[in-house]
């Protein structure tokens, strides 16, 4: 029995969506506007903005395929070795084809 | 304060800079977003709407997920409680690029805000966090990407058939892996790994155990609290 409404016109939907998720691009700049920003919430936010990209990726790294895994872990040793982006990325991409060939 | 204002300037050139440090990744975007066209049209959905939706929403995870929603009659709430629970991430990431927005004013921030996504947010913040302007990466990057979702989302509405499956090329991992160059080609002090178990712990517990799409708040949120505690005091931006 959860109230929810049935649409037809998928443009009202698009629209819904759209809108939801403009919500979320703005609401958190909103209130940041209207919390007194302190040292404390400084260091608050900035751990946690090292921590957005680590909490995406670890059920990825936990839950994907083998793939996935070796990709990553791929990615993750040629950056520290080479200490460039783009052949970590490309050697990742690799190792995830070749594992899934397999 | 007057570096974090240096720091949110924006210009041409900036933008340019950060539409091609964008590109390369834009092209795996591309590819997704003609998945997406494709699996769009495949389940009803217009031509129109399709363009719409990539246009408007510009949230690929989200918008696959919408479509298992589709049919005839579509449930709103469900669409709209979905699309926010995956988009939620959102609300931290302007959290996180505040201190360098509030020098700008209101309708530049918020619309600098509209072309927000993963690989431009993680960018911008890199760039602040080097004493470098970010807002460059926020918006080049972000068109860069936004152009590549459209652009895709074409390509699959019409030609869709040539990529049915980009997992067997291992092209699904494009995105993540460019997300983990970024985290191991940061700094890398005993606070922030510390930080970073944290909110891998705080993430996999969540996934496992709490609803769905709730992982990646619970872990930028438990991450977060670490910062908190004491000794964090070497990385100041």
């Amino acid at each position: 029995m959860s109230p929810e409404i049935m649409i037809s016109n998928p443009w009202i939907v698009i629209v819904a969506m759209a809108l939801t998720t403009l919500a979320t691009r703005w609401g958190g700049v909103f209130i940041m506007t209207v919390v007194p920003i302190g040292p404390r919430v400084q260091r608050f936010i900035q751990a946690m903005s090292a921590s957005v990209l680590v909490a995406i990726l670890a059920p990825l790294a936990l839950t994907g395929d083998w793939g996935a895994r070796f990709a990553l872990l791929t990615t993750a040793v040629v950056v520290l070795v080479v200490k460039k982006p783009l052949p970590g990325i490309a050697a990742g991409i690799a190792v995830a084809a070749l594992v899934r060939l397999v | 304060m007057s570096d974090h204002k240096h720091l949110s300037q924006l210009n041409g050139p900036l933008v340019w800079q950060g539409f091609r440090q964008l590109a390369p990744i834009s092209l795996f975007v591309m590819i997704f977003g003609a998945a997406f066209g494709l699996a769009a049209i495949q389940q009803g959905l217009t031509e129109a709407n399709v363009l719409a939706m990539s246009g408007l929403v510009f949230a690929g995870a989200a918008q696959f997920a919408a479509l298992d929603l589709w049919g005839e009659r579509i449930p709103l709430f469900t669409v709209m409680i979905t699309v926010f629970a995956i988009n939620a991430r959102h609300l931290l990431m302007g959290a996180t690029l505040y201190p360098w927005l509030r020098h700008t004013p209101g309708v530049k921030r918020y619309g600098m805000m509209l072309l927000s996504s993963d690989a431009n947010w993680a960018l911008a913040i890199q760039s602040f966090s080097r004493k470098q302007p970010g807002f460059g990466m926020l918006v080049g990057g972000g068109l860069a990407l936004w152009l590549a979702w459209m652009l895709g989302t074409g390509l699959g509405i019409y030609f869709g058939n040539a990529i049915s499956d980009p997992k067997v090329y291992g092209l699904d991992m494009a995105l993540g892996c460019f997300l983990l160059a970024l985290v191991v080609g940061g700094e890398k002090s005993l606070h922030t790994i510390m930080i970073w178990a944290v909110a891998a712990s705080g993430s996999i517990l969540a996934f496992l155990y709490l609803p769905e799409n709730s992982h990646v708040i619970i872990g930028a949120l438990a991450g977060g609290l670490v910062g908190l505690m004491p000794g964090g005091k070497d990385n100041e931006s």
